[in-house]
């Protein structure tokens, strides 16, 4: 379980990262309806870890996150890149306790 | 000879016409020979006085020939038709089983005493406008220098214009009552008169020159009339000679011209003739159009058709110093019984004459001077029945066209190609209609004859912004300025669908910053913004951001590049000089932006925008203060121009320069808007670009002074502003705009639409509200605290960035791609 931030930090379509124990990252992102979303920080197509900082939208009513760099859309809920679809990146659990979100 | 071997074709002339001819031969069977005179490469001749604008070659050159033995500089001297062998300059030899003669035609100089005198030109190749120059800037005349321009048609006109652009006051001399004699009638060439002579114009008709006598470093002229000229130079454009000199044993034309048959076939029936060198049944022409659809009809018959010349349409539109003039048909009514329709608005300065049949229902041609929006509908009409609605005054004109009415005179295609292209799917937009069917593709006048017969075929183009909004990015601008509307969630629950996306954010954000709505990152903007606005710096592809602070005309004192360079070196940033003359550091983490923004702003640096959709540099040369051919203080106004426009947000990233003279070190012609001193003053360009697809700018207006200047990039930037569609540079935005240049000129000069005390007051609205946005962040903990890499580990390293040297600096470790399965 890694602490992300307080869940009053977070703001609506915008992304936080949070540093995992091992080095690894994660975006952390609160959607406009109250929905929470982790997917790994790195952009595949870039290898930068950026996806924190994408646009937050929807396409078709899917809601994604657009990378930054070459602006690929990733689907929030599952990962996967909706321009490419054999490319996905890892999701990960976030829960909110007490007021903190946390990754599990 | 064996079957196998194909066939010579030699082409003697490499003008536009002839150009043209191998353009269309360049895939058949016949192997293409090309003798040249000169040793340029094909150019636009027709354009020629717009070489004053830029100097450079490259914007007249023509497309470069391929699939044939191009022979520049090599003139052709001989033809011996019993052996069929064309001779070069050289002394080559080539034999030829067709021939086509494309010499041109030589400029008619009057037999004036004194007209062999140096400084006395013709006006006909890039060649002349180069002596035409050197000329000019010989001569020691303190202030504007003056000539002389022998003849008054469209040629000596064109002429005056490029002396105009070379600082020289023109007279123009024309033998005949008035101006533009063949095409236009006493009324329309009295209101060119008068347009022509606000534009620093001395016209002198119904006289000619006596005399020229050289005085010291003048030249006097003397007029029939008994006026005395004291002048820089002379330029002779009364007209041109079709160029015959190569003697062939062929007969010519009562006028001149090598004399052919309606198929351009001389007696000799290898021998052809085309363009401006022919006389088709007689007859030469003096005008490019003529000259294509004869290169059409003998590449035709070289590849086995049957096709002749239809006949020439001698219409012309065309804009001289800035006014409109037109004239097709019978523009002099000398068709029996013909009757004249004539409106003629001195005051809004508009001449229209309409010529139709005696019984008033055949339009038989027209003149249009002031205003010629109406030639793309008026002219295919041309002998077809006229609309009762045409002759009443002030009628708007919208009419439907006959199917056979040519739409475009240049390459003779009629609203039929047109619409069967469109229709078959082969066209969608201009673009498409000027690739498949070459419409378009010449003089272009016909363009919004295009886009119109595009919408009639219910070609209807999208302007949707993105899934989210059906409007177009000009729309949303009005919806937003109308309702007042300050947040995108607002917006999108009225006018569009979802929750928006990496498209309509930020065009969103960047019409809310247009219109003064506070710091880009505010509560409700910060998440529009793409990454490069929302961390006020440029992403780089390691995920570091490149720090740019303004550098207002690449002006800097010593104190503050040491400021530069201590930054740099103490948080590790590679540096580079950038092209818009300021410096950029790369390599800054998002946790490190404050803290070196922080030193900057102490130092009174402010942000540059080097990662907005806004005004970036207004680069300059140093103009008068040090340069000794500066004109003008092009340092100082370049940043009076950049402060004024800092921080605006526009569709797309705006670029500016200033040069202090016409010599252009600071490369304005390829900026959005790009001024260039004049002795007088200053010279504005629109619309250039470098990028992509290169466009030098457009001249909008010229020889004006500071506070004039100022008003209409205040009223251009802001018209552009509001009508672009989204990351629409103005170079796009102007050539997709209706009306194009003129139309832009009307607005915001002319001040047709009534809006430009609206857009000035717009921008001053703008430069009283500008803040420094990066100030904005540093006095905020709101949003400083948004610049952390990661929100549970405030300060760490982001792991996943690491540097290299090179050269003395620090460049990023290429990234490992991971787990990308394609």
């Amino acid at each position: 379980m890694t602490v992300v931030c307080d869940f009053e930090v977070l703001r609506p379509e915008q992304g936080v990262a949070a540093l995992l124990p091992d080095g690894s990252q994660v975006a952390v992102f609160l959607t406009a309806d109250g929905s929470l979303h982790a997917l790994d920080n790195i952009d595949p197509f870039s290898g930068a870890a950026v996806l924190s900082r994408g646009i937050v939208g929807d396409r078709g009513g899917v809601p994604v996150v657009v990378s930054p760099v070459y602006k690929q859309a990733f689907e929030l809920a599952t990962g996967k890149c909706l321009d490419e679809p054999s490319v996905s990146v890892a999701v990960h659990r976030v829960r909110v306790r007490d007021g903190v979100v946390e990754l599990t | 000879m064996a079957e196998s071997t194909p066939k010579t074709l030699v082409v003697i002339g490499n003008g536009m016409v002839g150009h043209r001819l191998v353009e269309i031969l360049r895939d058949s069977s016949w192997r293409i020979v090309v003798f040249g005179e000169e040793s340029r490469p094909a150019y636009d001749r027709v354009a020629l006085s717009s070489y004053v604008d830029s100097w450079t070659f490259a914007d007249l050159e023509l497309p470069p020939l391929t699939g044939c033995e191009l022979r520049l500089g090599e003139k052709a001297v001989s033809v011996d038709r019993d052996r069929r062998v064309v001779t070069g300059a050289s002394g080559v030899e080539v034999e030829y089983d067709a021939l086509v003669l494309a010499t041109g035609s030589v400029p008619f100089v009057p037999p004036v005493p004194g007209r062999d005198l140096p400084g006395c030109h013709v006006y006909r190749t890039v060649d002349d406008l180069d002596d035409i120059r050197a000329t000019v800037e010989a001569a020691d005349r303190p202030g504007r220098h003056s000539g002389m321009v022998l003849g008054g048609g469209l040629l000596g006109l064109e002429a005056a214009n490029a002396l105009r652009g070379m600082g020289v006051s023109p007279h123009v001399v024309e033998l005949a009552p008035r101006l533009m004699p063949i095409q236009v009638d006493e009324g329309g060439a009295g209101l060119l008169k008068r347009l022509v002579e606000k534009l620093d114009l001395t016209v002198h008709t119904g006289t000619s020159a006596s005399s020229i006598e050289r005085d010291g470093t003048r030249l006097i002229a003397r007029l029939a009339n008994g006026l005395e000229l004291d002048l820089d130079v002379v330029v002779f454009s009364a007209g041109i000679r079709p160029r015959t000199d190569l003697d062939l044993g062929l007969e010519l034309g009562p006028r001149g011209g090598y004399l052919v048959d309606a198929a351009c076939r001389t007696a000799d029936p290898r021998i052809f003739a085309i363009g401006e060198c022919a006389a088709v049944e007689g007859v030469a022409y003096g005008l490019v159009a003529p000259g294509y659809a004869m290169a059409e009809v003998v590449a035709d018959q070289l590849s086995g058709g049957a096709r002749v010349f239809p006949g020439a349409d001698v219409s012309t539109k065309l804009k001289l110093l800035g006014v409109d003039v037109a004239s097709f048909g019978d523009a002099h009514a000398t068709t029996e019984g013909a009757l004249e329709v004539v409106v003629n608005n001195a005051v809004a300065g508009t001449y229209s004459k309409l010529v139709v049949s005696d019984d008033a229902r055949t339009l038989l041609g027209g003149v249009l001077v002031g205003d010629a929006s109406a030639y793309p509908s008026l002219r295919p009409l041309v002998g077809k029945e006229v609309p009762a609605a045409l002759l009443q005054p002030g009628a708007a004109v919208d009419v439907e066209m006959p199917a056979d009415a040519q739409v475009c005179s240049c390459h003779a295609v009629t609203k039929q190609t047109i619409t069967d292209a469109v229709r078959a799917g082969v066209a969608c937009d201009v673009a498409e209609l000027k690739a498949c069917t070459k419409a378009g593709t010449g003089c272009g006048s016909c363009v919004p004859m295009l886009k119109k017969l595009l919408t009639e075929c219910g070609v209807e183009q999208s302007n949707a912004l993105c899934e989210h909004f059906t409007h177009s990015r000009a729309e949303l601008f009005e919806i937003i300025r109308a309702t007042r509307v300050t947040t995108f969630s607002a917006l999108i629950a009225k006018h569009g669908t979802g929750r928006g996306c990496d498209i309509c954010k930020p065009a969103v954000a960047s019409i809310l910053a247009s219109l003064g709505n506070g710091h880009i990152l505010g509560e409700t903007q910060a998440s529009l913004q793409d990454t490069n606005d929302r961390f006020l710096a440029n992403l780089q592809r390691n995920g570091t951001y490149s720090v740019v602070p303004r550098i207002p005309g690449g002006e800097i004192t010593p104190e503050k590049l040491i400021v530069i360079g201590e930054v740099a070196r103490d948080f590790g940033l590679y540096t580079k000089i950038t092209g818009g003359q300021r410096i950029d550091m790369f390599g800054a983490t998002v946790d490190q932006l404050p803290e070196i923004w922080r030193r900057l702003v102490d130092a009174g640096f402010e942000s540059g925008h080097a990662y907005g959709k806004s005004l970036r540099t207004v680069k300059s040369c140093v103009g008068t203060t040090w340069c000794r051919y500066g004109v003008q203080d092009s340092v100082g106004l370049a940043i009076e121009l950049e402060l004024r426009y800092r921080g605006l947000r526009s569709p797309h990233k705006l670029k500016s320069a200033v040069s202090g003279c016409a010599r252009e070190c600071a490369e304005a012609r390829g900026k959005d808007f790009g001024v260039i001193a004049t002795e007088n003053g200053w010279n504005l360009y629109v619309g250039g670009n470098g990028g992509f697809t290169p466009r030098h700018a457009d001249l909008l207006v010229s020889d004006v002074d500071t506070e004039e200047l100022i008003r209409v990039i205040d009223r251009f930037l802001m018209f552009y502003i509001r009508t672009a569609d989204r990351l629409q540079r103005t170079s796009v935005w102007l050539e997709g705009l209706d009306g194009g240049l003129d139309h832009l000129r009307e607005v915001v000069v002319d001040d047709k639409l009534g809006i430009c005390a609206e857009l000035e007051a717009a921008m001053a609205a703008h430069v009283s509200d500008y803040a420094d946005e990066w100030r904005g962040v540093l006095e905020d903990p709101e949003k400083l605290a948004r610049f952390t890499s990661f929100v549970n580990a405030p300060g760490t390293p982001d792991p996943t960035i690491s540097f290299r040297a090179e050269r003395g600096q620090r460049v990023p470790v290429q990234l490992g791609i991971p787990e990308v399965v394609r």
